[in-house]
């Protein structure tokens, strides 16, 4: 055994001491084995450590200590050089990586150091972000709470309702101690606490409204805080608390009326309402920027809530009002209506009763005519026919007087003889007036044609109403009846500023004035006399009988007449004028409401068209002169329909047509039938076409059967071209044609 | 121009002979007087057509007379009346003449009359027609010729 290098131990060797070592280095060892086992253990659990270089020195290191302390063991005995040389090798190992350690050291800690204060700037960081949230949360909630309460608030249209849920909910909201609104009183002078959270009945506190406070709190569309001591803030009891801050907010209470179409309401005659908040008593809260702004967006969202439910209560209230109405309105339709029925079933019930003793006396007075009688006599049943004639028309009247006010009435037009018209009512009138002593005179214009076109029956009933009226009203004196053609400037009369006669070239404005010098009437009632059943009440006239109809009805004829009546007088006492004016037809000239001529217009050179447009129906059985027949009309410019045959013929036959050409020499159809059916199918006379009859010879019997079937003409064949023209245009004019050769 | 001016010397030349002889009479001169732009060829339709009633008539009437067990002398007369007719209303003046005999034969219920009226009748028919159909070939010309179809009083 070679000896070790190892220095003479000075002492012998103590069992117990080297046991001692022995074991103690073995446990070292142990350990400085098992620590980097662990280090390695856990840094591979963290993935995130970044000094891994450190570490596996760091582990170098002790491993190698270990190993140091483990040779270690086999020194205490006398060891080999082997041995030895192992042993130096570690310790050498272990210093060389020791040293490096501890430089590395040196340039980590400084890094370990510095990310420990990191930590503690994030971790404080995140503390306060904590914070916030808390902060954040909170509005949210609020923001919540303030929704829900527009909901609650505009969910219900009852008033009560909105207010209460508004208080009770922005108090919870915002855990307030009390919560009040004070509403406007009726005078607007005053506001009376309306609602508050807590107190359940407030008897009526009343403030005066123009205290400053007030003032400055309405002024500003924002939530004002003002001071607890302020009259509208005192809601509780004094007591020894310091009361909790109070803000307060206009709630602006819209009117139905402030709502404009196309206009926002103005905002300057506004009422108010105010609402007071107050924080809890006793807490250091403080109103926060943003529950100052929940607080005025509630109270907005109450304003039109409010004026919701105002409107609401308005259109029910209307809608009630129209119900009432409309019931009222049924009711009054239905008096109406059997008002109506009862009048007609008079009407109706009369009628009969009237016109059977007037058909007795008609009947009669003919009869006693027709018998042996003296000149005065006849005169006499003469007069008597006429006057129950008129009667007779005047009861049909009664009952078309219905017929009158619904404008279905239509006039008869005719040609007849004015001047005899006039004469008749002198005729009839002779006798009543000559009875009352009164002198009646007629004067008739010389300009005024003879003959006129208008309904003869009807004029003469108003000439007659009014000059009967005349002679009915006047004790004494004359009536003088005058009839003019009425010229421009007295058409126009200042009393009757709707009426615009327009004059024409056929017609003329026929005016007539009966004037009398009877009782005369009082300005005022003169209005009334053309009304139906109304009467003056004057002694004279109460006992002249009459229905009151007379002039109503005169005044619908004269209206239907397209002209005017009127009466004049100065006043009682000195009589009284009637004065109408109707509007008559020219006969012989062109009467514009029977056929359109058209001028006679030259087109081209070679031909004159002088019927444009001119409807015709031809019935011809034979094709060749159907043919030429039609050739000639077209030449002349009219609209030629053509048939063949009679059934045909009345087929197409309409009121378009002005002239239908027969030809009556067609054996086996008969063209007379066909004029006689177009009769019958047409019954109004200006609806009718005219029919002209061709034929191929003339005589006496052919002449006398179109007369009989009522033809309006006869054509002789064969037609030229000017015959043909001279033909229709002599038809256009005249309406009748009897015989062209 | 020339050949215009020819042509037209022509057509007035014959329509006088037309009328000098008889065939037509005042009646188809109105005729021509209703031919314009709008109704150009007026008048050769109502010829056409009156031609084709012509025919027409003409054998009902042959058919009719022709019959051995007893002529339906109102049938013809039907006939003639409407041939009448449209012979009068295109201005046949010769055509109408025959046919105004030819009805007092039926009204007499002459068979022998009216074969022999039938028999003028369509010989004048014939006639007639050529006649017309010549016309209105020079109408034609002419107005292919550049012309103006003169009117003739």
């Amino acid at each position: 055994m070679e000896s070790c290098y190892c220095i003479e131990p000075q002492w012998p060797a103590d069992e117990l001491l080297m046991k001692y070592q022995y074991i103690s280095d073995f446990f070292i060892a142990l350990a400085y084995f098992s620590i980097p086992l662990e280090l390695i253990y856990f840094v591979k659990k963290s993935a995130v450590f970044p000094y891994r270089w450190v570490l596996v020195q760091f582990g170098a290191f002790i491993v190698l200590c270990g190993a140091t302390h483990l040779i270690n063991l086999w020194t205490f005995t006398v060891h080999s050089r082997t041995v030895a040389i192992v042993m130096t090798t570690a310790k050498v190992l272990t210093a060389a990586v020791s040293c490096a350690t501890a430089l590395m050291l040196v340039h980590i800690i400084p890094d370990l150091l510095s990310v420990q204060t990191r930590e503690l700037f994030l971790k404080n960081k995140a503390a306060e972000l904590d914070r916030e949230m808390g902060l954040i949360r909170t509005q949210e909630e609020t923001g919540r709470h303030v929704r829900m309460l527009t909901h609650e608030i505009r969910s219900t249209l009852d008033r009560h309702t909105i207010l209460q849920t508004t208080l009770v909910e922005l108090g919870r909201t915002l855990a307030l101690e009390e919560c009040a609104l004070w509403m406007p009183t009726r005078t607007g002078l005053e506001l009376q606490l309306s609602y508050t959270l807590h107190q359940q009945n407030p008897v009526g506190y009343t403030v005066p409204i123009h205290l400053p406070v007030i003032n400055q709190v309405f002024s500003s569309s924002h939530a004002v805080k003002i001071s607890p001591n302020c009259p509208v803030a005192r809601l509780r009891p004094a007591g020894k608390y310091v009361p909790g801050e109070v803000v307060a907010v206009r709630v602006p209470l819209l009117h139905l009326s402030n709502f404009q179409i196309n206009d926002w309401p103005e905002l300057s005659t506004k009422r108010y309402a105010l609402m007071v908040l107050m924080l809890p008593a006793d807490s250091a809260r403080q109103w926060h920027v943003y529950e100052l702004e929940l607080v005025e967006v509630v109270a907005d969202q109450v304003a039109v809530a409010l004026s919701h439910a105002a409107i609401l209560e308005e259109s029910m209230r209307a809608r009630e009002l129209l119900m009432e109405q409309n019931v009222a309105l049924d009711l009054a339709r239905r008096e109406a209506e059997t008002a109506i029925r009862a009048r007609n079933d008079f009407l109706a019930v009369m009628n009969h009763e009237m016109r059977t003793p007037m058909h007795v006396i008609i009947a009669l007075s003919s009869l006693l005519q027709e018998t042996e009688l003296t000149p005065e006599q006849r005169l006499m049943v003469e007069t008597i026919l006429k006057s129950s004639n008129l009667l007779a028309t005047l009861i049909n009247d009664v009952l078309d007087l219905s017929s009158l006010e619904d404008g279905s009435l239509q006039l008869e037009l005719e040609t007849f003889n004015l001047y005899a018209v006039f004469r008749e009512v002198l005729n009839l009138i002779e006798p009543v007036a000559s009875v009352k002593r009164l002198h009646v005179s007629l004067n008739l214009a010389p300009d005024l044609p003879e003959y006129a076109i208008g309904d003869e029956k009807r004029l003469m009933q108003t000439i007659l109403n009014v000059v009967s009226n005349a002679v009915k009203f006047s004790m004494e004196g004359s009536i003088s009846i005058t009839a003019f053609v009425a010229k421009s400037e007295s058409l126009r009369d200042s009393r009757a500023p709707e009426f615009y006669p327009v004059p024409s070239d056929n017609h003329f404005y026929l005016r007539v004035q009966v004037k009398d010098s009877g009782s005369g009437i009082s300005p005022q009632d003169i209005h009334k006399l053309f009304t139906k059943f109304a009467q003056t009440q004057s002694t004279a006239t109460r006992n002249s009988g009459g229905s009151g109809l007379g002039l109503a009805i005169c005044k619908r004829f004269v209206n239907l007449m397209e002209g005017h009546i009127w009466i004049e007088s100065e006043g009682l006492g000195k009589g009284c004028t009637a004065i109408f004016i109707v509007k008559l037809g020219i006969p012989g000239c062109l009467n514009e409401s029977k056929l359109p001529i058209m001028p006679r217009m030259s087109t081209t050179i070679h031909s004159q068209i002088a019927f444009p447009g001119l409807k015709v129906l031809v019935m011809d059985e034979n094709g060749v002169s159907r043919m030429v027949t039609k050739g000639l009309l077209v030449h002349l410019g009219c609209d030629v329909t053509m048939v063949s045959s009679s059934d045909e013929c009345l087929r197409v036959v309409s009121h378009e047509h002005k002239v239908v050409l027969i030809d009556v020499c067609v054996p086996g159809i008969d063209g007379y039938e066909t004029a006689m059916r177009i009769h019958e199918k047409f019954t109004k006379h200006h609806e009718r076409p005219l029919i002209v009859a061709l034929t191929g010879n003339t005589d006496k019997v052919i002449n006398e059967n179109c007369m009989k079937v009522g033809m309006d003409g006869i054509v002789l064949k064969p037609v030229s071209l000017d015959k043909m023209r001279s033909v229709l245009s002599d038809l256009l004019e005249h309406q009748v044609l009897f015989e062209a050769i | 121009m020339d050949i215009a001016n020819q042509l037209q010397r022509q057509f007035m030349d014959y329509s006088t002979s037309l009328h000098r002889e008889g065939f037509v009479d005042d009646q188809f001169t109105q005729l021509q007087k209703l031919q314009d732009e709008n109704s150009p060829d007026f008048v050769v339709e109502v010829a056409s057509l009156f031609f084709e009633d012509c025919e027409k008539l003409i054998n009902n009437m042959a058919r009719a007379l022709e019959q051995q067990q007893g002529v339906d002398f109102k049938q013809v007369d039907a006939s003639v009346h409407q041939l009448k007719g449209s012979s009068s209303s295109i201005g046949a003046m010769r055509v109408k003449n025959v046919c105004i005999a030819f009805r007092s034969f039926c009204e007499a219920q002459n068979r022998e009359g009216c074969l022999r009226c039938l028999q003028q009748v369509t010989h004048e028919y014939s006639l007639l027609k050529n006649k017309l159909q010549t016309l209105f070939r020079l109408e034609k010309q002419i107005l292919a010729a550049g012309g103006s179809i003169p009117i003739v009083e």
